[in-house]
């Protein structure tokens, strides 16, 4: 069971690594946008700081949801996607792999380089961990829940969009905990009780999603 | 997941107790049957709504705080709870047409899809007219204006998604997905809203705290409440028929149906 | 009976703005819904409808 897990992880690890750049856009894409946000609301640094936590996560959510088109189109197109339905290994555990590989390619870099934005945004130390700490736990979950829309908007025209109206409303507890976390941290309220549910919601995700998303891929490629 | 659903189809008809409900999971015996029940729900609906009118501007009386305004409230909550019924029936049929396999249940889905959709933009304009002469701001950030919100963005979601894809057998199971994952994602969106407008007091306005309601503006409600449903039941049927035309177009029963009417 | 005159039903104590305003607005919504869906099921009635004379005239010009 776990070895088909890892096989498919290292699979699309080294496929992302021979297409370097494509994880690189996500990542410039995340900076550019939580870049812009201080451009359009002015310098001033209070506003900026409670800002802060709702601009970086929904800058994650963007990124994620810009990226997430692409988590099976690669294997559709060369009808990999197709072999990997006829497997005798349980499809959820090769989507589940599959989803690993991308958030390790595009959600880990976000929460590494998170803390670095909310210094820009002058976001005090404290409030920084618990940033870092909140995408940890819920970047995993946008992969999984990305990976639904991905799997049901498979080869449709104009399937970008479409994606975004699909799992954006699916994002919102995710966005309410995960920015909320960071909020109640610099507030003083702290920060666990947030974490918690935030964790509760990627735990739900990790249960419901793989299942979803197996049955959307049987369902496209019928 | 198909084959239990056929032995139960088969078995069934051996083991009745009174009506065999399958016989009407085809769309060839449902589309007569919908055409007799459209006048049982439209012409009740219309009586209805004229009953629950009379009721809420001639009977209810002036509202001791909020003046006259609350009379809003007799299409806002029918609309309201309309457009969260709808949403459940449509994940109900949803998860009907994947267990079992019927066909007539997607077209059901989809053809309810509209209607909760209208529910919802009413109960959000009404929640807005409503809003500006109570609390003074045409929209507050409550959580459940906000939910009602994101239930409009799942509706369209689905709908959009069933208007994608064109091949239909795709079509409905995709959009099945959608709604029951969508289904199951609304009661954790109205609680993490819930939760995430205690804690930012600010605009916090209470909806939840409202005086006891007199006994006949409960019955203006419940009766204008009946007659949304009744009109939803009424129009969504009329749907759900022009939906089996379209999709069942080559098929025998239709060209029966279109040769029997000339 | 609460309003004394019509000037007073329309008026709503002030409020006959967001009253009326959401009862009008439901009211197009539903008579726009009867209408469209209306007009969609008889518009494919017409269509099959056609469908079938051309398929009628297509096999009489074989024969």
């Amino acid at each position: 069971m776990l070895r088909i897990l890892f096989a498919v992880v290292r699979r699309d690890l080294l496929l992302a690594w021979r297409r370097r750049a494509d994880v690189f856009t996500t990542l410039a894409f995340f900076v550019i946008v939580a870049s812009l946000f201080p451009l359009g609301v002015g310098p001033e640094a209070n506003l900026l700081r409670t800002m802060a936590p709702g601009v970086l996560w929904v800058s994650a959510l963007l990124a994620t949801l810009l990226s997430v088109t692409r988590l099976f189109a690669a294997d559709y197109a060369d009808g990999t996607l197709e072999q990997m339905l006829l497997s005798t290994e349980p499809l959820t555990l090769i989507v589940l792999g599959k989803v690993m590989a991308y958030w390790l390619v595009t959600g880990l870099p976000l929460v590494v380089l998170a803390p670095l934005l909310g210094v820009q945004f002058d976001l005090p130390q404290g409030a920084i961990g618990v940033l870092s700490l909140s995408l940890a736990l819920g970047t995993p979950a946008l992969s999984l829940l990305g990976g639904i829309g991905a799997a049901l908007t498979l080869g449709l025209r104009g399937g970008g969009v479409l994606l975004a109206l699909l799992i954006l409303p699916l994002y919102v507890p995710v966005l309410i905990f995960g920015a909320g976390a960071v909020g109640a941290d610099a507030a003083g309220l702290g920060a666990g009780a947030h974490l918690l549910l935030l964790g509760a919601c990627f735990l739900s995700a990790l249960a419901v999603s793989p299942l979803a998303t197996a049955a959307a891929l049987r369902i496209a490629m019928e | 997941m198909t084959a239990p659903a056929k032995a139960l189809a088969e078995k069934l008809p051996e083991s009745r107790g009174g009506i065999n409900w399958f016989k009407y999971a085809s769309p060839q015996t449902f589309y007569p049957l919908a055409g007799k029940l459209i006048p049982l729900f439209g012409w009740p609906a219309l009586a209805l709504a004229l009953v629950g009118l009379y009721l809420s501007f001639f009977v209810a009386p002036t509202d001791a705080t909020q003046g006259e305004s609350y009379r809003i409230i007799f299409i806002h909550v029918p609309a309201a709870w309309m457009s969260m019924i709808i949403y459940l029936a449509m994940a109900f049929w949803c998860a009907v047409g994947l267990i079992f396999n019927t066909r007539l249940s997607f077209m059901m889905s989809q053809a309810l899809a509209p209607t909760g959709a209208m529910w919802t933009f009413i109960a959000l304009w009404t929640g807005a007219l409503w809003g500006k002469p109570t609390w003074g701001a045409w929209w507050v950030w409550d959580a459940r204006l906000t939910s009602e919100l994101i239930l409009l963005f799942l509706y369209l979601g689905y709908m959009a998604l069933v208007a994608a894809i064109d091949d239909p057998r795709r079509a409905d199971r995709a959009g099945a997905v959608v709604a029951l994952v969508g289904a199951i994602n609304v009661p954790i969106i109205y609680f993490s809203v819930k939760w995430w407008n205690t804690l930012h007091q600010g605009a916090s306005v209470s909806v939840t705290s409202a005086p006891k309601m007199a006994s006949i503006m409960l019955a203006g409600m419940l009766v204008m409440a009946l007659a949304a449903w009744a009109y939803s039941v009424a129009v969504v049927l009329v749907r759900v028929r022009a939906l089996m035309l379209e999709r069942e177009r080559n098929t025998d029963w239709v060209a029966q149906l279109v040769e029997s009417s000339r | 009976m609460n309003w004394a005159s019509a000037g007073e039903f329309w008026a709503m104590g002030g409020k006959g703005l967001y009253v009326w305003g959401s009862f009008a607005v439901t009211l197009a919504c539903v008579l726009a819904e009867i209408a469209l869906v209306r007009g969609r099921f008889a518009g494919v009635r017409k269509r099959l409808a056609r469908m079938r004379v051309a398929a009628d005239r297509g096999a009489n010009d074989e024969t």
